[in-house]
């Protein structure tokens, strides 16, 4: 029997001031908890689609590419999708991994579960797999598979890329409110896969940058600006389907009902950024700071109007302004589901901070949406001054799956 | 380089009134191209001779009369020198650049009451060979902030101008050697002639996609796009060790150095676009310089680090008086951090240019918070100069 984390917080809660670790197990059995935990707070992991992609997006989040390692076969890749898959169904749920999970297990072995997210509500973890370009070569026979839009990204203006940072053969998105449950579930992920999968980078973010929900605010980047404002939300059911999820004849059937994943890792140059003058930093986004409005505007929601002139008849807009060029009337009507996070993972060497913004992208199809708009970025940003993408990668993000099959299982029918 | 700044170019073009308006006022310039100001007051008709070598800069006398004066410049040494008059704080009043071995050449600047210093820089090193110079007359009036700022904005356009023209003066220079095939002299002018481009690059880059061809790294182009300019050539010359094939890019390379100064010397800045040239420059070495990006396979990036600082620090002195008005201990902070960059920079001085930058992490760190302690009141001009 595995202890729930659900069940323990309840059992702490209702015996407060016991504590210390042999009171845990004594508090679970006494809940008697199934496992079960609030609807607000648990997120289906079943369904026509992945979770954590239109779900309202967590504050936190943890990103890993994996590699397969050199010995690993087709045979060990689908048990490591089973055993990943059963993995994040408990996770999700808010219970811990395994059989015995962390603390029910023999004394002498190591626990299942590395134990750090005992304590902690299921927090919306979502866990969310794709396929990158390399894991369709000879090495498991899924050449023939490997969708057209699974495009290897060209080379944009300006790139700084780091291998080290850049494409893998599998990655997993990890988003929770809660930044421990979020490194649990890749740490314990991670751990399952040894032997035939390795770490090959991971990312920590915080502070979501977008809203893929109404009911959401749109939060800041850490350029001080709302971020996200017109990004697709979970209400525009028929704009998903247009720009979202892969349609029946768009590909290999297996993607059907599945989304293309676009990681860019974009180190901002905070510290410039911050001794730019007001005006100037509202001129190259195109919005104003406060409000978020676009510029000439007053509420963020304001429709955009990219002639609006100012009280001297001078052009509100630059034809450079990020917000035009990343615009679907500028990019043939292409536009993305954004869930990227800040990160500041600690400091550069020269006495500045490592810190910019994680940026994920969902799509249709990456050579009719992110390729073209961030052709057009990197060409002309002015932001291109501020920021620099040193990681990338491209994923194709299967389908959802029912209680009983497991992730990727269409790719493997 | 960087990405075209839309925002600078939105701020630096000037329409064709603007254009005429700019030539109405150029000023007389010395017989070869180099910068002066026309003159309103008396004019001083002997000329200060100045005889200037490799280690000296003997001014023919160093009191002069308030007004007009000339200065002749003879350089008597082996290096190309340069010879400045500074104001305090090393405002730039007027100079000449590219004075060859041999050459004469003649700075035209207007002067009232007070005290200078003259600078030779054999070498075009460092601070130069300084001497005083008073002139003398009567004090002016202190003039009004408005006054000083238009002043400013003068005294940057002829700043610009001469750096122009040495610009194209030195990349002629540099192509020819490119062209003749001596490997040796291209790398040698290479971080020369790139110096004047560095100091006034926040001008050149508001000239749309002439920066991009001249000073574009083989990363910033795009997939398809021809990879030309000055970065183009380094590689050659540094990995290559070879001018083999560089012929074409060299004329290019002239064509378009041709084109921004003739565009740089007519471009009219108002006191804002200084300030915001100013920050704008140190940005670039904050985020190019420091990492040893901007010249990667030449390792000359302190060259056009350097260079970007002055060019930094001419925007700033031009307004200076204005700033004096408004905000002296501004003025203050500004010329203590401008003279700790450059007293950084000095460690890594070898002859007349520098050490090639391979700087260890501690080295690289400290260049970083010198610049990042500059930058911060710098990004402050701006905002002094815009106060009504």
């Amino acid at each position: 029997v595995t202890i729930s984390r659900r069940g323990l917080l309840g059992g702490i809660a209702a015996a407060a001031g016991a504590g210390g670790i042999g009171g845990y197990a004594a508090f679970a059995a006494a809940s008697g908890s199934d496992g079960t935990a609030p609807a607000s707070d648990v997120v289906d992991f079943h369904g026509d689609h992945q979770a954590g992609i239109v779900t309202p997006v967590q504050d936190r989040l943890h990103f890993a590419a994996f590699d397969l390692v050199d010995s690993a076969s087709r045979n060990d890749l689908v048990r490591l999708l089973k055993e990943w898959t059963a993995a994040a169904e408990r996770m999700t749920a808010g219970r811990d991994v395994g059989e015995h999970g962390a603390v029910s297990g023999p004394d002498d072995a190591p626990p299942e579960d590395t134990g750090e997210a005992l304590d902690l509500p299921p927090s919306r973890l979502t866990l969310t797999i794709g396929f990158g370009p390399s894991l369709f070569d000879k090495r498991f026979g899924l050449s023939r598979l490997r969708p057209p839009a699974l495009v290897d990204l060209p080379r944009f203006i300006g790139d700084t890329l780091d291998p080290a940072r850049c494409g893998g053969d599998i990655a997993v998105q990890a988003c929770s409110d809660d930044p421990q449950v979020a490194v649990h579930a890749i740490r314990n992920l991670a751990r399952i896969g040894f032997g035939t999968t390795a770490v090959r980078y991971s990312q920590l973010g915080f502070g979501r940058t977008s809203s893929t929900s109404r009911d959401q605010a749109t939060p800041r980047n850490l350029m001080g600006f709302k971020d996200g404002t017109r990004n697709l939300k979970l209400e525009d059911a028929a704009k998903l389907e247009q720009h979202l999820w892969v349609q029946p004849g768009d590909g290999p059937d297996w993607m059907t009902g599945g989304s293309y994943l676009v990681s860019r890792r974009i180190r901002m140059m905070i510290e410039t950024w911050d001794r730019t003058s007001l005006a100037e930093q509202e001129a190259i986004i195109g919005r104003h700071k406060g409000s978020g409005a676009p510029l000439g505007k007053a509420d963020e929601f304001d429709e955009i109007d990219f002639g609006i002139r100012d009280d001297a008849g001078e052009p509100r807009f630059t034809p450079e302004a990020h917000i035009r060029l990343a615009h679907p009337s500028t990019n043939g009507g292409a536009e993305l589901l954004r869930r990227g996070y800040n990160f500041v993972d600690g400091s550069d060497g020269l006495g500045r901070l490592d810190a910019g913004l994680f940026f994920l992208a969902y799509q249709r199809d990456p050579r009719r949406q992110f390729i073209p708009v961030q052709r057009s970025l990197a060409r002309s940003d002015v932001l291109n001054e501020y920021i620099r993408h040193n990681g990338s990668g491209i994923f194709a993000c299967p389908p959802g799956i029912r209680a009983g099959s497991f992730w990727g299982e269409t790719l493997f029918a | 380089m960087s990405v075209t700044r839309a925002v600078a170019v939105l701020l630096c073009l000037i329409g064709p009134v603007g254009l005429a308006g700019c030539a109405d006022d150029e000023p007389a310039s010395g017989d070869d191209g180099t910068s002066g100001t026309s003159g309103t007051g008396g004019t001083d008709s002997a000329a200060v001779a100045v005889s200037a070598s490799d280690d000296e800069c003997k001014l023919s006398r160093s009191e002069v009369k308030a007004g007009t004066n000339t200065f002749a410049v003879t350089n008597q040494g082996s290096k190309v020198t340069e010879f400045y008059v500074y104001a305090e704080g090393d405002r730039v009043m007027g100079e000449v650049e590219n004075i060859g071995p041999g050459l004469k050449r003649d700075l035209i600047v207007e002067l009232t009451a007070g005290r200078y210093q003259t600078a030779c820089k054999p070498g075009m090193a460092g601070n130069g060979i300084r001497g005083d110079l008073t002139v003398t007359g009567e004090a002016t009036a202190q003039v009004d902030t408005d006054t000083a700022l238009k002043q400013a904005t003068e005294s940057y356009q002829r700043y610009v101008r001469s750096q122009a023209t040495a610009l194209e003066e030195r990349t002629a220079e540099f192509v020819a050697a490119v062209k003749a095939g001596d490997v040796a002299k291209a790398k040698e002018l290479f971080p020369v002639s790139r110096t004047y481009w560095e100091r006034i690059e926040p001008v050149a880059e508001s000239f749309g996609d002439l920066d991009p061809k001249i000073d574009a790294r083989e990363n910033d182009v795009e997939p398809g796009t021809e990879w030309t300019g000055f970065h183009r050539i380094e590689k050659a010359l540094w990995i290559g060790n070879t001018t083999a094939g560089m012929s074409p890019y060299a004329d290019r390379l002239m064509a378009d150095v041709k084109t921004v100064v003739a565009k740089a010397k007519v471009v009219r800045l108002n006191p804002l676009q200084l300030a915001n040239g100013a920050k704008e420059l140190l940005d670039e070495v904050a985020t190019t310089k420091i990492t040893g990006e901007e010249d990667r396979y030449s390792h000359t990036d302190l060259w056009d680090f350097r260079a970007n600082v002055e060019g930094s620090q001419a925007a700033v002195q031009a307004l200076r008086p204005a700033l004096q008005q408004r905000d002296p201990a501004l003025v203050t902070t500004l010329d203590t951090r401008f003279a700790a960059v450059f007293t950084a920079l000095e460690k890594y001085r070898s002859g007349d240019g520098f050490k090639p930058y391979l700087p260890t992490s501690a080295e690289r760190r400290h260049l970083s918070s010198v610049v990042d302690a500059l930058a911060e009141p710098v990004s402050k001009v701006a905002a002094v100069v815009a106060r009504k």
